[in-house]
């Protein structure tokens, strides 16, 4: 084993205490380590984005990261984004129901991505959904039925929002 | 495609990272990590040690002074692209950063990182050249102030000694209501440039032009001003066609040719893309939107 | 189609899991104690490997074993692997693939070692340090250049790299042109490509020493086939090989194969004795996993007066890549599509396979047939410019009308089966999509908009798939004790929805409950036949043995349920998990009825039936379904730049019944991203001496969000005669025609310069080069 760290880092709201070899990046952490299956790696050069995962809020790719950075840090992946275990977050209801995914290899990063990008811009253009995920590749749907998707997602969150205020 | 082994040391201060890099073989500096990154995990790069920026306090931020904008070398891409600040003083940039990259990369993508790799094609350090900024490096020997035109010493090669590191940028303002535009032509958004272009101009009553700047991105080693241009279109009143016939000197630019883009197009593409960053940025100008 | 589930949109059962992060692919298969593999691959596209030495490897701490060919070979029964489809293939036996270099290796990036270590990143460490003393010899980089009389070998015992020739043909072709009052003759060049799924190829292999087993998970789209290898080549018996393909992150194509890294792994697992994973990353995609790449084409039409297609002739030169890892599909799927929707009474393909120093050739999503398309319908550009007819206009004359169907070409597929057209109506199709894109309204938008200095243009296109290739794909139908339906197949999942059409095939007649039923695929154990995803293929062969078996359980079921009611069956009605009389509140659960026929010690079986609730079948199919997808799209390009820009693409598509709209149009939608992608995109470069040089998705660009029209699909629905459910294949067919319409488009917005195209992919600068050829100074 090369130069290792301790390191602490929060996922999905549980914290975990591990050693890490410093040359691990994030998401073989995440994966290999923790065992957090969900988030996958297309390319480890930070182009197809199925390893986006966030970071303190914000989307990030795991594979440019180094697992010794997130070291106090707070990270939400796939499997931390649905309410509770038996229910999916508007997010994932909008990608089953606008056939978002076929194989769901990019998926991970896309709903990772879309979870922080209808954050900032709850009210979307098309045009703009189609920019917030042109660094997330699909081979399977030709973006269409994501792109549905997240503008879907964009209404359900706004009227749950709404309902949450009324 | 793993990195290989190396040494990781994340300081806490800029004199403790100099100390470091002046001590250490074989180092390389992380920042945002978004080119090092897929470097070391493709092996391009073999490092020993690895000193990671990021626990450094103090190198994130973005004031305005005077006459200029001061920017953390650390200052996250993304937070440039939201600054009201940078929107207000420095419009190129904001212009700039919308093809910087995708959302994921500008969360992570630092400006003093973006400097350091220099990538021929990428924007900040045009939009750097353009400004005239001056980039401030700290090392062992103190600090010392680098004027952008200066910078570049070669291919994706800044003027940088290997125990120094870039901590902040003086970006100096252009006044209120000048001409901006920064455009570009990439296979797919978000791709680095095949060839960009930024534009800065200030005219007088008559719209004749009394101050320019022009900068190609992606034709030669490091993003480049066109000086030529400014000169030819310096008091002129600006039209289409003025600016076509003063950008056509961009096709004897030397540059880059490669199995992506031959040196003949991007060649052509630099006289395409600084005469519509011009007419942009001039039409900018007239209307006084900013 | 318009049943209770089968023909609805109904979501599917694949989706909650992959939602929630829980899908498990190949590399999140994390057995205990496995070790990781990296494999030393070669850096010359053609050298001698005079010697290897692994010390240094080997000395690297964490370093299990490095296995070269040396070391393996004991334990095979064979230097290469088997070749795929291998009828017509010369010199079959010895023309697969290499396993792992032996003494000359003939492209760069080929497996010449596997180093197994405690990390992957430990693996790529010593893999670095297994120093192969290499002789570099010339190689054959460009397969038109290969063919010249003094050009380097792309194997040292041959010097010859054309490979074989064949020729497809009917009619008197030579009389027709020596004849004909207009021929017209186009040289064209195409490339296309790997397929690049997301997730790339990867495999963990496991040896059991108490049942002396080995399991191999592997992301393939042929879990049994490549159980039948592994048996063959480490001269196995067949229950000492399992294979399962457990979620597979996009195929398209290129996981259609068995690659020696699975092989390798599976047998380095028993080597060294513990699991051994590859995750294949995505650069040793680029340089190892298949793609079809080049083929220069020269083609002739030759017309009548009245603008009718009297023969097409031609000759393509294929680049067939090192070795024969499938068959010779390609070049014969292209030759064979290039008549198409048309009629053309004479013709003749020759067709040369060329082997170059590069990774083999083998199907990606559309297998050639979006080249010999783009062929055909360059051609009628031509002709409809050159004759002064409107090109939809020349096209209509020429197409087989739906009155015709069923249609016999006079040509026959690779397998030896007639191409016949079992239905559809191709003008009809053609007319709604240039209807959908307002085509004949084009002419005063393009005045328009030229006035703006903006250049559109519009192009169309129709291209034929035959889909559904046979001979069979197995489904078992059972319901078990527990009223749950378990429902196994040999077809194999890897995006396509495949498990959610299963069960809404079998949910149609069996209670209408999708959620109760479970589709088990990919995994040899249980299934003990199979073919796999392949030619759009699994609705119709596994879908149509799956309606058949749910059919005969379905009889069964109520025969059972009759008995123990004490009613006649067509009194009885199955909803949900329940039968009931029906009218009544009398029910039997389906779980009743199949213990009824479990068997008791001792007692009878009820009704006099077969002992089991369950069915197996394997619907026989030999003649293929065509599909068929009309394409008319407007792009607007800025000849400054080059770049090209979608304005609309309107689809419309004829795959027979839909049995899920939604996953059908996610097919077609997809299936034309790919061609957008070939057409403007993606170019796998090579450099002259056959180095590559595009390995990274930097440099080799797959289409994003922005750049990717919506497509506007929608569908005519001829039902095949040739299924039960009268359904066709729709995951290549909307492939097919992109390149030629988008292409057709781009030349029609750049009519005012006069620019012929006669390539694809398109780029920019090559756009930019053509205005400038086209108009020199």
């Amino acid at each position: 084993m090369g130069e290792t760290r301790n390191i602490s880092v929060t996922i999905n709201g549980k914290t975990y205490q591990e050693e890490v070899e410093v040359r691990f990046h994030l998401a073989d952490f995440i994966r290999q380590q923790l065992g957090l299956t969900g988030t996958h790696l297309g390319c480890e050069h930070g182009v197809c984005g199925a390893c986006t995962i966030l970071l303190n809020g914000e989307s990030a790719r795991s594979c440019l990261l180094l697992a010794v950075q997130a070291d106090g840090q707070e990270i939400l992946t796939i499997e931390g984004i649905a309410p509770s275990e038996d229910e999916l977050h508007p997010l994932q209801e909008a990608f089953r129901d606008n056939h978002g995914l076929q194989c769901g290899f990019c998926t991970p990063g896309m709903l990772t991505t879309l979870l922080e990008f209808l954050k900032d811009n709850p009210d979307p253009t098309e045009e703009e959904v189609r920019i917030a995920i042109s660094g997330n590749l699909c081979r399977c749907t030709g973006y269409q039925g994501i792109v549905a998707a997240a503008l879907d997602a964009a209404e359900r969150l706004r009227n749950q929002n709404v309902n949450q205020i009324q | 495609m793993k990195p290989p082994p190396f040494s990781y040391h994340d300081p806490r201060s800029v004199d403790d990272a100099v100390s470091l890099l002046s001590t250490l073989e074989n180092t390389k500096v992380l920042a945002g990590g978004q080119s090092l990154m897929p470097m070391l995990n493709m092996r391009y790069v073999m490092p020993d040690h690895i000193v990671d920026l990021n626990k450094i306090e103090n190198l994130s931020y973005i004031k305005k002074e005077t006459d200029a904008l001061e920017i953390g070398a650390m200052t996250r891409q993304r937070d440039l692209e939201f600054s009201d600040i940078v929107k207000e003083n420095c419009p190129i940039m904001h212009e700039a950063l919308q093809w910087v990259g995708h959302r994921q990369t500008r969360n992570r993508g630092t400006l003093g990182g973006s400097l350091a790799h220099l990538d021929p094609a990428a924007e900040m350090p045009a939009v750097c050249a353009i400004s005239d900024a001056v980039v401030r490096v700290k090392g062992p020997n103190g600090e010392r102030e680098i004027p952008f035109a200066e910078f570049p010493a070669g291919y994706m090669t800044p003027s940088v000694e290997m125990d120094e590191i870039v901590t902040s940028v003086r970006v100096p303002c252009w006044q209120k209501g000048h001409g901006f535009a920064f455009v570009e032509f990439a296979r797919r958004h978000g791709d680095f440039a095949i060839v960009s272009s930024g534009a800065l101009l200030e005219l007088d009553a008559e719209g004749r032009i009394v101050r320019s700047a022009i900068t190609v991105g992606g034709v030669g080693a490091a993003p480049m001003r066109i000086t030529e241009v400014e000169e030819a279109i310096s008091g002129q009143i600006g039209s289409e066609d003025v600016f076509k016939e003063a950008c056509e000197v961009c096709r004897g630019i030397e540059a880059m040719g490669d199995v992506y883009a031959s040196t003949e197009y991007r060649q052509h593409l630099a006289a395409v893309m600084s005469r519509r960053a011009l007419v942009k940025a001039y039409d900018r100008a007239l209307g006084g939107d900013n | 189609m318009d049943g209770k589930v089968l023909g609805q949109r109904v979501p599917r059962l694949e989706d909650p899991g992959l939602l929630l992060g829980k899908g498990r692919y190949t590399d999140d298969v994390r057995l205990p104690g496995t070790a990781n593999a990296a494999f030393v691959r070669s850096p010359f596209p053609h050298a001698i490997l005079k010697s290897i030495d692994k010390n240094a490897a080997m000395d690297v701490e964490g370093v299990i074993a490095v296995y070269d060919f040396s070391d393996l070979r004991p334990h095979m029964t064979q230097d290469k692997l088997p070749v795929e489809f291998p009828s017509g293939v010369p010199n079959a036996e010895n023309a697969g693939p290499a396993i792992l270099v032996k003494d000359e290796t003939m492209y760069a990036g080929e497996c010449v070692a596997i180093v197994i270590a405690e990390t992957r990143h430990i693996a790529e460490d010593a893999a670095a340090l297994v120093f192969g003393e290499w002789e570099p010899l010339p190689a054959a980089g460009d397969c038109k250049e290969a063919l010249e009389p003094d050009a380097p070998s792309a194997h040292r015992d041959t010097n010859n790299n054309l490979m074989m020739e064949m020729v497809q043909e009917y009619g008197d072709v030579d009389n027709v042109f020596s004849s004909a009052p207009h021929t017209f003759r186009e040289e064209i060049w195409q490339h296309r490509g790997t397929a690049h799924p997301i997730e790339c190829r990867g495999a963990v292999g496991r040896y059991d020493p108490v049942s002396d087993q080995i399991t191999l998970w592997s992301s393939t789209q042929m879990p049994n086939l490549a159980q039948s290898y592994i048996i063959r080549v480490l001269g196995l018996h067949e229950n000492q090989v399992r294979v399962i393909t457990p979620d597979v992150g996009g195929g398209f194509g290129p996981k259609f194969l068995f690659y020696s890294e699975e092989l390798v792994v599976a047998l380095a697992a028993k080597l060294v004795g513990r699991p051994v994973k590859w995750a294949e990353d995505r650069r040793e995609h680029f340089l190892a996993a298949v793609q079809e790449r080049d083929q220069y084409w020269e083609a002739e039409i030759a017309l009548s007066n009245d603008g009718l297609v009297l023969g097409v002739r031609g000759h393509v030169i294929h680049d067939h890549g090192a070795y024969t890892a499938q068959g010779i599909t390609l070049p014969y799927n292209a030759a064979s599509t290039i008549p198409g929707p048309y009629k053309v009474p004479n013709y003749r393909m020759k067709q040369s396979l060329v082997f170059t120093n590069k990774v083999p050739c083998a199907p990606v999503r559309g297998a050639s047939h979006p080249q010999g398309t783009y062929v055909m319908e360059r051609l009628m550009d031509r002709a409809a410019k050159e004759l002064g007819v409107d090109r939809a206009e020349l096209r209509d004359r020429n197409m087989i009308r739906g009155t015709e169907m069923p249609y016999k070409k006079p040509l026959k597929t690779r397998a030896g089966v007639n191409i016949e057209y079992d239905s559809g109506d191709f003008p009809k199709a053609m007319k709604m999509a240039l209807d959908g894109c307002d085509y004949y309204g084009f002419k005063d938008r393009q005045r328009n908009s030229r006035a703006d200095g903006r250049f559109s243009g519009i192009g169309l296109s129709l291209g034929v798939k035959g889909t559904g290739r046979g001979p069979f794909e197995m489904a078992t139908v059972r319901i078990g004790p527990s009223g749950k339906i378990s429902v196994y197949t040999g077809a194999a999942p890897m995006g396509q929805s495949t498990r959610t059409m299963m069960a809404q095939v079998v949910a149609e007649h069996l209670g209408g409950d999708m959620q109760n039923v479970e589709v088990v695929a990919g995994d040899t154990q249980p299934i003990p036949m199979g073919m796999g995803g392949f030619g759009s293929r699994q609705a119709i062969t596994a879908g149509s043995s799956a309606h058949i078996a749910a059919k005969e359980v379905r009889k069964k079921a109520l025969k059972v349920a009759a008995h123990m009611l004490e009613t006649s069956e067509e009194d009885l009605e199955i909803r949900g998990i329940e039968i009931f009389v029906r009218g009544t509140d009398m029910k039997v659960s389906l779980g009743q009825v199949a213990n009824a026929v479990a068997g008791t010690p001792g007692y009878a079986l009820p009704g006099g039936v077969e002992p089991g609730m369950e069915s197996t079948q394997r619907f026989l199919t030999d003649p293929l379904a065509y599909c068929y997808s009309a394409h008319c799209c407007e792009v607007e390009v800025d000849p400054e730049t080059g770049g090209v820009e979608f304005k609309r693409y309107v689809i419309v598509h004829d795959s027979g019944n839909l049995m899920n709209p939604m996953i059908v149009e996610g097919q077609i939608q997809g299936g034309a991203a790919h061609g957008v992608g070939n057409a403007l995109f993606e170019w796998m470069a090579y450099d002259k001496e056959a180095q590559p040089l595009t390995t990274n998705f930097g440099e080799y660009l797959l289409p994003t969000a922005p750049e990717m029209p919506g497509f506007d699909v929608s569908f005519l629905e001829s039902p095949s005669p040739l299924n039960p459910l009268g359904v066709k294949g729709v995951g290549e067919g909307s492939t097919v025609p992109v390149a030629a319409a988008v292409c057709s488009a781009i030349e029609n917005a750049l009519e005012p310069f006069g620019v012929h195209i006669s390539e694809a992919p398109i780029t920019p600068q090559r756009i930019v080069e053509l205005i400038a050829s086209a108009n020199p100074v």
